[in-house]
């Protein structure tokens, strides 16, 4: 029976932290290029998100047997807190790159989908 | 530095005082096969009488940006002129394989990926050509996609008014409902640009959206 083998890859945020969105997109793409999953701490910003399907597309074209990312966002409910609390948070967010929100990036050849659920993440991977 | 500052600040005073645009430019964005050229061929054929681009069940039909320069939308004695942007599906993957499915030869398949990819990329681009923005998505699906909130995202970052739509009603599987819940902040206009089903209250909803427009 063949071995399947999946790698994920932890991101601290201070990893990326003093990378430019060129550099954090470019570093991203190079693990998943790699065949890996990148569980990365914190999120990118809208318009750097906008940049890595970019720069996905591009690479779509270019190397060979890639077909692209699937890309997930994972932050914990808005829930019932307390308004100070939240605001607290929000402040802290601004500071630390949202921490507590972890963004997964997997090769479209390996994670077919990712499913998010309060609970529970699904990764469901790709049948040979 | 201030001498460049200063004639720039007076440059646009003057030019959003006496050059308001004549055009809303109008796009629609949305993920590949939610109807988003389906949504402009409706528009255009109800004020033109000519459609816009080509419609199949294939994903990434629409691969180029296609424009209508002027659209007039005379609606309960308002009147409005657009132009109508219809930008190819954004997506995250492309596998020419899934192409296959639909008969496409293996030639074709991979040309479609590539022009694909290219369009995906042209989508992007134009995101800040627009005064506002209608996001159509398909209201058989989960919209809690990383591709939905991206794009919604993007616009939102850009200060472009949006308008949702969920598209597809006439399906039994459609429920706007849930739209309206992952986008609790947005309006959202449930439609079915196939039959042309709540066009009304999508007109309504579109002369609202034309009010916050950028330019």
């Amino acid at each position: 029976m063949a071995k399947l083998s999946l790698t994920i890859q932890f991101i601290p945020y201070s990893e990326i932290e003093s990378l430019t969105p060129t550099e954090r997109i470019k570093k991203l793409l190079k693990i998943v290029l790699d065949n890996k999953i990148v569980l990365l701490q914190g999120k990118l910003k809208a318009e750097e998100e906008a940049r890595l399907i970019e720069d996905t597309m591009v690479l779509i074209g270019n190397v060979k047997g890639f077909k692209g990312v699937e890309l997930a966002v994972l932050a914990p409910k808005a829930g019932t807190s307390p308004i100070f609390s939240r605001m607290r948070k929000g402040i802290a967010k601004l500071l630390v790159g949202a921490q507590d929100v972890i963004t997964i990036i997997g090769p479209a050849t390996l994670v077919r989908e990712i499913k998010k659920d309060p609970s529970k993440i699904e990764l469901f991977l790709k049948g040979k | 530095m201030q001498i460049k500052i200063i004639p720039n600040f007076f440059k646009r005073i003057f030019a959003s005082l006496f050059k308001k645009k004549k055009h809303i430019q109008l796009g629609f964005y949305g993920p590949p096969n939610a109807g988003k050229t389906s949504l402009a061929n409706r528009i255009c054929k109800d004020w033109t009488g000519e459609e816009l681009g080509t419609v199949t069940k294939i994903p990434h039909e629409t691969r180029e940006i296609q424009i209508k320069e002027k659209v007039d939308i005379n609606f309960k004695g308002r009147q409005l002129t657009f132009k109508l942007v219809d930008t190819p599906g954004i997506a995250t993957k492309i596998d020419y394989e899934e192409f296959l499915k639909f008969g496409l030869t293996k030639k074709e398949a991979k040309g479609r990926a590539k022009e694909a990819t290219k369009g995906v990329i042209e989508a992007i681009k134009w995101l800040d050509d627009m005064d506002a923005i209608i996001v159509v998505l398909d209201a058989t699906l989960n919209p809690y996609s990383q591709v939905n909130i991206t794009i919604i995202g993007n616009i939102v970052a850009r200060r472009i008014p949006v308008l949702i739509v969920a598209n597809k009603i006439d399906l039994h599987k459609a429920d706007t409902k849930k739209i309206e819940a992952a986008f609790p902040e947005y309006e959202v206009v449930g439609i079915s640009a196939k039959l042309g089903k709540n066009m009304e209250e999508f007109y309504e909803s579109l002369f609202r959206l034309s009010k916050k427009r950028k330019g």
